[in-house]
């Protein structure tokens, strides 16, 4: 049983600490001082999470594992995240509507989580609600700031969640380590998650004078470790240091 | 030799938080427990946010306060249950006014300040009402950054954490 928990933090933490760190690559770059710093403040409340999942991961593991370990030294295909995550920064619209995408699932999945019994599972995710309202607050605001902007800003927002829409179906397709920790009662129910955030997206995205993409076609993969193109090269910045310096700490 | 809990909680006391340094960790609201064993001390600590990067230089500054008296001790980090700014003494919050930052609301109108709507986080500089959010994410996690209209200063506000 434990091992199916330690693979499920995997799946959990590693979508946060994908996104966190395609934000952390914001940092400096933001289109001004103040979405700068919320990004790479969102950034930090990630990795935050991913540490409390991956230093609980570890103590399960026992043995020689470490936190550390669990987030650098795996290769490409044992990344769980998933594909929507890794899309990368190309520009301010694209990070507003794949932040706001994932926050739109990851808000109602922590409050779900809140209620698992496991009891370590339940107090990261209770912890991490508050942290993540707060980034849904912000990219909601910045849908509908852009999406009801002027031309020019309503049609890159729009075209970015044209470009993204296909992510989101992964989002709820429940992999078999889902159902199971479903049944147990410690994994959340994707099935009533995807009921709430239709409604949620369709509300921001109404107020935004967006409209919600039409396309039938859906990427997967990412929980199977099946990546992107773009999954190697986050990887390659990510563990450069645990790779070129085993063991090496701060 | 036997140490009081009384005189630990002076020594951790001592100890103040990296990012505010007027702060006390033991005002901050993140000690959450003191058990003395002998001369071994156990100290569990919560984060502000996950993410706090302090927490770890805290444990550490802790446990050199500690052991700078000749104690020996251990700092746990627990999650639950999660940190509030209820948490924050008065005396912490008091400190926080002088150090300019407008200490945490209670939860409704902090929505209302951080939605911008209504004008009650008061300027740490001038005590002017008529101040306007600029972001909600400040200088750290923690804190949304302010502007009054009156004297134009930018200060920090310490976001409610409920
Ligand atoms: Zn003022």
């Amino acid at each position: 049983m434990n091992n199916k928990v330690f693979d499920y933090l995997l799946l959990l933490g590693d979508s946060s600490m994908i996104l966190g760190h395609r934000l952390s690559e914001l940092c400096g770059h933001g289109p001004n001082l103040e979405t700068d710093i919320a990004l790479t403040n969102i950034s930090l409340d990630l990795f935050g999470q991913v540490r409390n999942y991956f230093q609980y991961a570890a103590k399960l593991k026992g043995e020689e594992i470490t936190e550390d370990k669990i987030a650098f030294l795996r290769y490409p295909n044992e990344y769980r995240n998933v594909l929507l995550v890794e899309q990368p920064n190309t520009d301010f619209a694209y990070i507003i509507a794949r932040q706001f995408l994932f926050d739109a699932y990851h808000l109602p999945l922590m409050e779900a989580l809140s209620n698992s019994q496991d009891e370590t599972i339940a107090a990261v995710a209770h912890k991490s609600i508050k942290e993540v309202r707060y980034h849904h607050r912000f990219s909601s605001e910045w849908m509908k700031r852009l999406g009801d902007g002027t031309e020019e800003s309503h049609q890159r927002m729009q075209d970015a969640v044209d470009y993204l829409w296909p992510y989101v179906g992964e989002l709820f397709e429940e992999t078999p380590l889902e159902a199971e920790m479903k049944e147990q009662g410690i994994g959340a129910d994707l099935a009533a998650l995807k009921k709430q955030y239709h409604e949620n997206v369709k509300a921001v995205m109404e107020e935004a004078s967006m409209q919600i993409p039409e396309t039938p076609f859906s990427h997967s993969g990412g929980k199977k470790g099946i990546h992107s193109e773009h999954m190697g090269f986050i990887l390659a910045d990510l563990q450069y240091m645990q790779r070129a310096y085993p063991d090496m700490s701060w | 030799m036997t140490v009081t809990t009384n005189k630990v909680v002076d020594i951790i006391r001592q100890v103040s938080d990296p990012e505010i340094p007027v702060l006390s960790v033991m005002d901050m609201g993140i000690v959450r427990d003191i058990k003395v064993d002998r001369d071994q001390v156990h100290v569990k600590i919560t984060p502000t946010y996950s993410g706090c990067p302090a927490m770890d230089m805290i444990a550490v500054e802790i446990k050199a306060a500690l052991q700078e008296e000749g104690y020996e001790s251990t700092v746990e980090l627990v999650l639950s249950p999660a940190w509030t700014t209820d948490w924050i003494t008065e005396n912490g919050r008091q400190k926080l006014e002088e150090y300019g930052i407008a200490a945490p609301l209670e939860e409704s109108a902090d929505k209302l300040a951080l939605m911008g709507e209504e004008r009650i986080v008061t300027c740490t500089n001038c005590g002017s009402k008529n101040t306007k959010m600029v972001s909600q994410f400040g200088s750290t996690a923690c804190k949304a950054l302010f502007r009054c209209n009156d004297c134009l200063e930018p200060f920090d506000y310490f976001k409610c954490l409920k």
